[in-house]
């Protein structure tokens, strides 16, 4: 540890936060990870009049309640003894719910600024704002800014490394609640709480916090204890009402009503505002759709179309066709061995090829997603697809994720991000592999159209559409089982519009294929070179002639007989299933290499019209649709997840769920057929 | 009993209280749902459900089974 001090920046969600933080740290950033969740933990570092600070940006949140994964760990941090001071962020437009917020960081005691944000959207609806006079009521510093045009951001840098200080008064509500907080602060005195943050714990203790209440319930003398019951019964029978949480929100939105009056003088008549406007356009009920339809096929053609896939296949290009065959030749100039210049080149390079070839798809995704997520569409495409969503226990913004997955499950995974709620988070990872990708298509075109050559069309759309179903069931299944827990429900802002700044998409872009690299691409890399050994050496280490006598080829053979009662118990493809693991378009490429076709797909697609019957080759197109994700999204999942259990747990998952699919297909087809 | 659900688009009420318990009623109140404010219902989603309301200056989208835990003031 420095002896910096350290602020956190706290604020509501689509506060500008993020934008602030930017501004503030610039590219002097550390992304990292909450412990135990999957929640960013970005740090940054100020230096200013020679003073550095280092900032910590905590997740938006609405209030310090105990509820939502990012509302637990801003709680535990603010009232953690590693933070100094708060940098409060209040949108100005949204002034009302912003301040409750503030207020509940208020009764915290620290040192404390406030920066109001927004200020060009409050002076372009005519709003003037009294800042001496806010600042009067609040008892903090209060710094009227525009994050994103920088206005201020000096003067926000002065207050916040001279003039950060402890709140000169503490809210007096009205209707007893301030008198009874006030108590109840005294009455603490004697336990170990932080002093200044007593405020904060009188208020949650005296509306019943559940987790408070275990963690210094036991602690207090009995006359405390009663004396704080007496207070609480008080403050809600002074109310007429028996519930201390809505007496005490009912009262500091009245104090804040009471601070925006005397504060904000806002125009005679109210004008329609831009976000009202739009929303008048884009979720209307029947141009919504549509409109929607448009915005997600231009995501989904540009990642995974002829943008995406060029500059993904220009990286493979430059890996495989221009870097290995050179350093290839190097290594066989100067004598190296054989299996030593396959190991470099084919396994090693080779893997790094296949974490590369995933980048530009998600950079351009994540480009979409900063930007859908930024200027505030995001929300309202959780609106719109909400309802369909939610019969499988899914919520509307699981649609991004899902409709990625037809394309890349590697970056739909990563998509997921997106969502707050955990239990979601997870069950949309989870189906997001249900989603047929890309690279199962050309395995669909050939078996397809070897065995059913004049209905290949129809037989690769009904796999489609059984992913589509197999993962509505698997959503049934899940939720009946591990997500049992009700959902939070979908309260959902839908936050004003806004212009996404070109520097924090650009940093977002960048950070993500950052940590897709450096997280999943290790374990991708790792995986390539031992698959690669697998299949080219045989179990006594002698170097396989082909790949049936590997290890990988071994295996396959051992575990055939399982696939029998699926129909397929040719060695040949449950080899071809393992390649898969790799890369699913591999499972063709291996069964050309196993049966002896070479390149030749027309003799390829001959010899499989003998080796399948109808129902065997459709059963095994099952298998293939539905069986594990390659190994590149599996570690984004291990990844996304937080660990190896969640990810072999759903591996495992979806490999059982594939294969008794596959075994009722057959075994009930052959009945009939 | 007149709740929120009841509000076509353009329509506003005044909350008299919430019949939610635990998390939604905590997120109802810190999202400023209290006692005696105005919420204007602004339209409902292409498929019916959830709706979108706005208060204290800002839209929020709920959907129609959190919406009739919200009950209104009678008259107006």
């Amino acid at each position: 540890m420095n002896g910096n001090r350290t602020v956190a920046i706290i604020g509501n969600p689509n506060s500008g936060k993020t934008t602030l933080f930017n501004r503030l740290t610039g590219s002097n950033q550390h992304v990292g990870n909450w412990p135990g969740v999957t929640v960013d933990r970005k740090t940054g570092h100020i230096c200013h009049d020679g003073i550095g600070v280092d900032i910590v940006d905590l997740p938006g949140i609405y209030s310090l309640s105990p509820y939502t994964q990012e509302e637990i760990i801003a709680r535990e941090y603010v009232l953690s003894d590693e933070l100094d001071g708060i940098l409060n962020i209040v949108d100005a437009a949204n002034i009302e719910r912003n301040l409750y917020l503030t207020l509940q960081l208020i009764s915290l005691g620290l040192p404390m600024v406030v920066a109001l944000g927004f200020m060009d959207d409050v002076r372009a609806q005519g709003v003037e704002i009294n800042v001496k006079e806010l600042e009067r009521r609040l008892g903090v510093p209060v710094v009227p800014i525009s994050a994103k045009k920088g206005e201020n951001i000096h003067d926000l840098l002065d207050e916040l490394v001279h003039g950060m200080r402890v709140p000169a008064l503490q809210p007096t509500y009205l209707h007893g609640v301030g008198a009874a907080i006030r108590r109840a602060t005294e009455l603490l005195q004697p336990l170990s709480m932080r002093r200044c943050s007593l405020p904060f714990y009188a208020a949650k203790l005296l509306e019943g916090d559940t987790a408070l209440w275990a963690k210094y319930g036991g602690d207090m003398p009995r006359n405390m204890r009663e004396q704080l019951d007496a207070l609480a019964e008080g403050m809600h029978s002074h109310a007429n009402s028996t519930d201390n949480e809505m007496v005490l929100a009912d009262a500091m939105y009245d104090y804040i009503e009471e601070i925006v009056r005397a504060c904000f003088k806002r125009p005679r008549e109210h004008k329609r505002t831009i976000t009202e406007q739009i929303d008048a356009i884009v979720l209307h009920r029947v141009w919504a759709l549509p409109i929607f339809a448009f915005f997600m096929f231009l995501m989904f053609w540009t990642t995974f179309g002829p943008i995406g896939s060029w500059l993904g296949s220009g990286m493979e290009y430059l890996i495989l066709d221009l870097i290995a065959p050179a350093v290839e030749g190097g290594l066989t100039a100067i004598g190296t061995q054989a299996w030593l210049v396959g190991l470099i080149c084919d396994g090693a390079i080779g893997g790094v090829g296949g974490v590369v070839s995933f980048l530009p798809q998600i950079v351009i995704l994540f480009f979409f997603l900063s930007i859908l997520e930024d200027t505030g569409y995001l929300a309202r495409v959780a609106f719109i697809m909400d309802t369909l969503l939610r019969r499988i226990g899914l919520s509307g913004k699981s649609f991004v994720p899902m409709l990625m997955g037809f394309g890349c499950t590697t970056p739909a995974v990563m998509a997921a991000r997106t969502m707050e709620n955990d239990a979601d988070r997870r069950m949309t990872i989870m189906l997001t592999p249900f989603m047929s990708c890309g690279a199962k298509l050309p395995v669909y075109a050939l078996v397809a159209g070897a065995i059913f050559p004049a209905h290949q069309g129809l037989v690769v759309i009904s796999l489609y559409v059984l992913g589509i179903l197999m993962g509505v069931v698997a959503g049934f299944i899940l939720k009946k089982t591990i997500f049992r827990e009700v959902s939070s429900g979908f309260v959902l802002e839908l936050p004003t519009y806004r212009m996404p700044s070109f520097k924090g998409t650009v940093l977002n872009m960048w950070q993500k294929a950052k940590d897709f690299i450096t997280r999943a691409g290790t374990i991708i890399f790792l995986m390539s070179v031992v698959i690669w050994l697998l299949q080219n050496f045989t179990p006594t280490l002698a170097v396989a002639q082909d790949a049936g006598a590997s290890i990988l080829g071994v295996i396959g053979t051992a575990i055939a007989p399982i696939f029998a009662p699926l129909g397929f118990n040719a060695w040949q493809e449950s080899v071809a299933l393992l390649t898969g693991l790799v890369a699913k378009e591999a499972v063709v490429s291996t069964m050309s290499v196993l049966y002896g076709a070479g390149g030749d797909s027309a003799m390829l697609s001959s010899l499989l019209g003998s080796v399948f019957t109808p129902l065997s080759g459709y059963s095994f197109l099952v298998f293939t649709l539905l069986y594990m994700p390659c190994m590149s999204a599996f570690a984004t999942i291990k990844r996304e997840m937080g660990g190896w259990r969640w990810a072999i747990g759903a591996a495992a998952f979806q490999t059982v769920l594939a294969y008794f699919t596959a075994l009722v297909i057959y075994q009930v087809g052959s009945l009939f057929l | 009993m007149k709740t929120l659900n009841n509000l076509r688009p353009g329509q506003s009420g005044v909350v008299d209280r919430i019949t939610a318990e635990g998390a939604l009623k905590r997120h109802f109140l810190d999202m400023g749902i209290t006692k005696g404010v105005v919420v204007t219902m602004e339209r409902v989603a292409p498929f019916g459900d959830p709706v979108a309301v706005r208060l204290r200056g800002y839209s929020l989208s709920l959907r129609r089974t959190e919406a009739k835990k919200i009950v209104l003031e009678a008259g107006a």
